[in-house]
């Protein structure tokens, strides 16, 4: 039997087609189609300038823009080999993970509203609210900043960013247990998540899988770690990574489990930053013409989803020849026809959940 | 490896199919591209190089008269190194091997980079476009795309350098 889910429909986390062949309840293929946001990013990108190209990047991945805007800014800076000033430095880095952790509570709160479990979602869009108003204190926009600009950031951090930071952080952090005890230790959470949707760490690999997704499979590369672009080689944090906790490792309970244990290191990260946070003006190392020398580059970062990466070719004119958005969800939805097929119909909605897909940033 | 390594390796591997290029790049290596196939297994196998990594294929067009470009980027996650791997298309008859069975991801960035270049992956077991339209006419990332007039009977909006959208 041949049946469409989507491209309405709540589990696809956007519009997303899949069409799902299968065998009684079985599923032996699914065919996903994408295009449904397609908004031809790389096309505009070409037909403006440098700097006009990083409000398209925040609609691409639009639960983690500071994270988009961040690769795209790293990328441009190496092309033109300029200095950032310290304070832009941490205040990039604090931003950043900031947005990690909003990013990561959708992630888990929805994972918990496709398997089933409604409470936890309105928990974790609670907190997330906070990170968005601070945002918004900063910057003025909540989700769609435009906030990080080459060689600077649009706005200093407010005077009162750094109490209101830690007194969030001082909520925040002891929030992570009442989660767990609402969603992760759930018998039945554990039982719809553990042993299913398992991917080995060589097909992981193989299908470009990154980030969080990657880790799951126990595999331990983080860019930030592995090669550290900005200033993560300046502070101490963790790279959790999946273990089989309830199940076979690489399963989709790991998947969720390293979010969450992700979301502790960045507020460690944060911290971290926030102490070292030097002063300064945040304007002073913008470059007054954007205009890169003739060359190519190509930069990943780690986002929330995985290792987004840039592609940036320039002809030494003001707008870009070629602007390519290597998009983490991208590659983790190309792996789903491996790694669902054998499995129910409903566990297929497990496992698309547990990849985190942003259709935005597949489509562009 | 050095990258210097990784090209040496190559070239003594498969002689011809190293492109000399004095506009690349560090980090850049232009590949001729009837060798592809046979280059990619032995970058993916060689247990010296083991890039067991495709992040990013990216599809360029030079523009005018100029070829088109497939730019692959290799890495690998047990040596840690990295390489980029060009190869140029003849504008009018773009096709190369296909790296689909070598890298799994290769199967969309392929298609990605076909739906917007039309360069033609060869061996691969299902090109066909991914974001647009399967009937949409033409290669929208080429220099030289021209929007259609209308699609499925919907006028296509045409800007307009002075009135700004029509």
């Amino acid at each position: 039997m041949v049946l469409n889910i989507g491209p309405q429909h709540p589990s696809t986390h956007g519009v997303l087609r899949l069409e799902v062949t299968t065998d009684g309840e079985i599923v032996s293929k699914i065919t996903p189609h994408l295009g449904y946001l397609h908004r031809c990013f790389e096309k505009h990108a070409e037909n403006v300038t440098y700097e006009q190209v990083i409000p398209f990047t925040d609609r691409c991945d639009y639960l983690a823009s500071m994270n988009s805007n961040f690769g795209y800014v790293v990328a441009m800076e190496d092309l033109m080999e300029i200095e950032v000033s310290e304070r832009v430095q941490y205040i990039r880095v604090i931003m950043a993970e900031l947005n990690r952790i909003a990013s990561h509570l959708l992630a888990l709160g929805v994972y918990g509203l496709d398997i089933g479990a409604f409470t936890p979602f309105l928990y974790m869009l609670r907190d997330r609210e906070r990170i968005l108003d601070m945002f918004e204190y900063t910057c003025g926009a909540r989700l769609l900043y435009n906030y990080m600009w080459i060689g600077g950031v649009s706005h200093d951090l407010p005077k009162d960013f750094e109490k209101i930071c830690i007194e969030f952080l001082d909520y925040f952090e002891p929030q992570i247990d009442e989660y767990n005890n609402l969603l992760t230790y759930n018998k039945i959470f554990i039982e719809r998540t553990a042993d299913v949707g398992i991917i080995p760490a060589d097909i992981a690999i193989s299908y470009g899988v990154s980030g969080p997704n990657l880790r799951g499979s126990g595999v331990s590369w983080d860019v930030r770690k592995d090669e550290p672009y900005s200033i993560y080689d300046r502070f101490e944090f963790d790279i959790p990574t999946g273990t089989g906790e309830f199940g076979t490792l690489g399963d989709c309970f790991d998947r969720y489990w390293v979010r969450m244990l992700e979301i502790s290191q960045s507020a460690k990260i944060i911290r971290q930053a926030l102490k070292d946070l030097p002063g300064g003006d945040v304007f002073e190392t913008m470059p007054k013409k954007i205009r890169p020398p003739k060359g190519s580059i190509y930069r990943r970062t780690e986002s929330p989803r995985g290792d987004l990466g840039y592609y940036i070719m320039s002809d030494g004119t003001p707008s870009p020849t070629r602007v390519k958005m290597r998009s983490p969800a991208f590659t983790a939805l190309s792996c789903l026809d491996e790694v669902s097929s054998g499995w129910m119909i409903s566990d297929v909605l497990a496992i698309l959940g547990s990849l985190d897909i942003v259709l935005g940033e597949i489509d562009r | 490896m050095t990258f210097n390594e990784i090209r040496e390796a190559i070239s003594n591997q498969f002689s011809g199919s190293v492109v000399q290029n004095d506009e690349l790049a560090n980090g850049q290596i232009e590949i001729n591209s009837e060798h592809w196939l046979e280059v990619a297994t032995f970058l993916k196998t060689d247990p010296k190089l083991s890039f067991d990594q495709l992040e990013c294929i990216t599809g360029v067009d030079t523009g005018d008269d100029g070829p088109l470009q497939s730019h692959y980027n290799l890495h690998s996650m047990e040596h840690r190194h990295k390489v980029e791997i060009i190869i140029n298309h003849d504008r009018n008859d773009p096709k190369v091997s296909s790296i689909e069975q070598i890298w799994r991801i290769g199967d969309w960035f392929e298609r990605e980079t076909y739906d917007m270049f039309g360069i033609v992956y060869e061996g691969h077991r299902d090109l066909r476009r991914i974001l647009c339209p399967d009937d949409w006419e033409g290669w929208p990332l080429r220099k030289d795309y021209e929007t259609q007039e209308s699609f499925h009977g919907i006028l296509v909006p045409k800007i307009k350098e002075e009135e700004g959208w029509e």
